[in-house]
């Protein structure tokens, strides 16, 4: 007993580890987007276009890392598109959020069509755990380079929020466009600008779904990890390092059932892959109403007014 | 709504308020599905296609022939009924993105009830609306809880719906392949099939499925109630202002729920004829993103449930001719997806240009000061 609950333990972590690196990206990007005061329900297209994109440029230039630079240059191209279009008046960004989404995917499955066979390089993992002489903890943490590369992006993000001319005129322009106006900024352009960027954070996001788990590209890769994005973001209240922690949360959570299952649990395989979004709609319900939620959220974005 | 024309038109020489804000309402739509085709085309000279041979197969794929023509009806079915989810809680100023989550529920629902119904022979017409009646009223239950959440609790109810989606998925997944999984389903979980007997066949003379007409009839239906009813004024009202609408003693909260309510029962009434119809049974092809494309549907017809009509119509003949775009012009079958994607962007960016157009504007303002 005491062995089947730490092999669990281990698969836990070893899944959260693995599965968490697309949620981190897509939160960071989500929660750079809503900082500046706009939603972007579209990263789902970005994440999907960026997987097809990755896989197909490491499959014909032979470098994985050239597949993650394409990838997040194709989530900018989609997000500066959203970002364009929601700043024309009279035009509401959920829908367009959902429209890019079906965009992103749509070319994303065109072009993806020739990629479903080719075998293309993957990214290396870093193998953390050989010193623990265990193989199923070696193997849990056998740990991809991009996911310190979103940690560290968020550790960035947090010290940019809070510290630089920067990250204060993105808070200034999330929270009071009127504000950023009287400051002289174009609150358009930031929004663009912030936009832009967190479809390339999704962008890069997707290439880890294609070239490192599950590695191949297919049309069923994503399972609303990009629309899950938003949901993550409101439940890490906008904080980078809570995006972190959030991501881990719905990784462990997505590898309960699989666990379980290695040590022969198969009922409540589906149960658990919901656990996430019920653990998010709890939290929402019991914060909902909330002074200390109220005050995190940017004070522009429509979704949680 | 809007217009109040009668002040005006006997001071301006031009046409009536009316009717341009008619010929902005359609010249909008129109001139956004030609700048869509001409982006298209521009898409396929680069991928060596022909643009003609393309739209001319879509023509013929969607309404060349009677039978393209009850093919695109008949897909357009769901669609319609997604989209008067999204739209009617959208009048009473709700974003509800859950319908896909209610169309799966309510079609797992149904398939559900089928169970008992066909093992134990039960009269073809009971079972079906017994069928419909879970089906509807699962989905209702469904949105009906996030407009629950909203009013009740202050929960974003476009997140919350979009949560609850997945949440259905993940039951019907849960009971598909778990409990209510029927053996013979070997490499797709799915539940047990209804029969031929319970499915339920065309409308007599056509190949169009009744969920066409169900589409079509509650499109109607829910357009009187919202337009010429006490209800629909109230529910309008309340999407128009809420402290007002409170103001007036109207039951707000009641107002939101019964919205989100009807909406669900659209959505599951979609997931019944999915499976009374389309599949015979549930499982994973429920999720086929009808909820969003609804989504879009709705948006682009203003949220008017009339209008909802022909532009599903439209993606349904869209999404028809998909089969022989792909045999005959060797293209992937994603190509009606690209095609729609640039379809919906274009149309959405193109609300910006209500109120802008000049030509639109009545010219004798000035006349009046």
């Amino acid at each position: 007993m005491d062995n089947s609950l730490l092999i669990v333990l281990i698969a836990m972590l070893g899944g959260a580890i693995r599965v968490s690196t697309p949620f981190m990206f897509v939160a960071l990007g989500e929660c750079l987007t809503e900082k500046s005061g706009r939603i972007n329900l579209g990263l789902e297209g970005n994440l999907v276009l960026g997987a097809m994109v990755a896989y197909a440029v490491s499959y014909h230039t032979g470098n994985a890392w050239l597949g993650v630079l394409a990838a997040g240059a194709s989530g900018i191209v989609l997000g500066a598109l959203h970002g364009y279009i929601c700043k024309l008046p009279r035009v509401n960004d959920i829908a367009v959020g959902i429209a890019i989404m079906s965009f992103g995917t749509g070319l994303a499955f065109f072009f993806g069509k020739a990629y479903i066979q080719p075998s293309a390089p993957r990214l290396n993992s870093v193998p953390l755990g050989d010193w623990t002489g265990n193989a199923s903890m070696a193997q849990a943490l056998q740990i991809n380079p991009l996911f310190f590369v979103g940690i560290a992006l968020a550790i960035l993000m947090s010290w940019a929020f809070a510290n630089t001319r920067w990250g204060l005129i993105v808070r200034m322009t999330g929270d009071s466009a009127a504000s950023a106006k009287a400051m002289g900024v174009s609150v358009d352009l930031v929004r663009l600008l912030a936009t832009a960027a967190g479809g390339f954070l999704a962008g890069v996001g997707g290439s880890f779904l294609s070239l490192y788990y599950p590695g191949s590209w297919n049309e069923g890769l994503s399972s609303g990890q990009g629309l899950m994005a938003v949901a993550l973001v409101i439940f890490a209240r906008w904080d980078p390092i809570r995006c972190i922690w959030a991501a881990l949360l719905f990784g462990a959570a997505g590898a309960i059932g699989p666990a379980l299952q290695s040590v022969g649990i198969t009922q409540g395989y589906y149960f658990f892959n919901a656990a996430p979004y019920i653990l998010t709609l709890f939290i929402m319900i019991a914060s909902a109403r909330s002074k200390g939620a109220a005050r995190e959220a940017p004070g522009e974005l429509s979704i949680t007014k | 709504m809007t217009v109040q024309s009668a002040g005006l038109t006997s001071t301006t020489t031009g046409p009536s308020l009316r009717t341009l804000s008619l010929a902005e309402a359609l010249f909008v739509p129109v001139a956004a599905l030609i700048v869509s085709a001409l982006l298209f085309s521009v898409f396929l000279l680069i991928i060596g296609k022909s643009p003609v041979d393309f739209f001319g197969l879509v023509w013929v794929g969607g309404f060349g022939s009677s039978f393209s023509i009850q093919q695109s009806l008949q897909r357009s079915a769901p669609l319609i009924l997604a989209a008067l989810a999204f739209a009617i809680p959208a009048r009473i100023g709700l974003t509800m993105i859950g319908a896909e989550g209610a169309l799966v529920l309510g079609g797992f629902a149904a398939a559900a009830m089928a169970i008992p119904l066909v093992t134990g022979g039960a009269p073809v017409p009971l079972a079906w609306l017994l069928m419909a009646l879970a089906a509807m009223a699962t989905g209702g239950l469904w949105i009906g809880l996030a407009g629950w959440l909203r009013h009740y609790r202050g929960v974003n109810e476009t997140i919350s719906s979009l949560l609850l989606s997945y949440i259905a998925i993940a039951i019907m997944n849960f009971f598909v392949e778990g409990a209510l999984r029927d053996p013979a389903s070997a490499n797709k979980p799915s539940t047990m099939p209804i029969g031929d007997a319970y499915r339920i066949g065309s409308i007599p003379g056509t190949s169009v499925h009744w969920g066409f007409a169900a589409g079509v009839i509650l499109a109607i239906v829910l357009a009187i109630l919202m337009s010429r009813t006490t209800f629909g004024f109230a529910a309008r009202m309340t999407g128009g202002n809420v402290r007002a609408a409170q103001a007036q003693g109207l039951p707000v909260g009641l107002l939101v729920v019964a919205c989100c309510v009807i909406a669900g029962a659209c959505a599951g009434l979609a997931g019944f004829f999915e499976v009374a119809v389309v599949h015979g049974q549930a499982n994973a092809s429920l999720v086929a993103g009808y909820g969003f494309t609804g989504i879009l549907i709705a948006f682009l017809a203003r949220h008017n449930p009339l209008a909802i009509i022909p532009i599903a119509i439209l993606f349904g003949a869209i999404a028809a001719a998909g089969g022989l775009i792909q045999r005959r012009m060797g293209m992937p079958d994603a190509t009606v997806l690209v095609l729609q994607g640039i379809i919906f962007v274009v149309l959405l960016a193109s609300d910006t240009l209500y109120g802008r157009l000049k030509i639109f504007q009545p010219r004798a303002m000035g006349d009046r000061t």
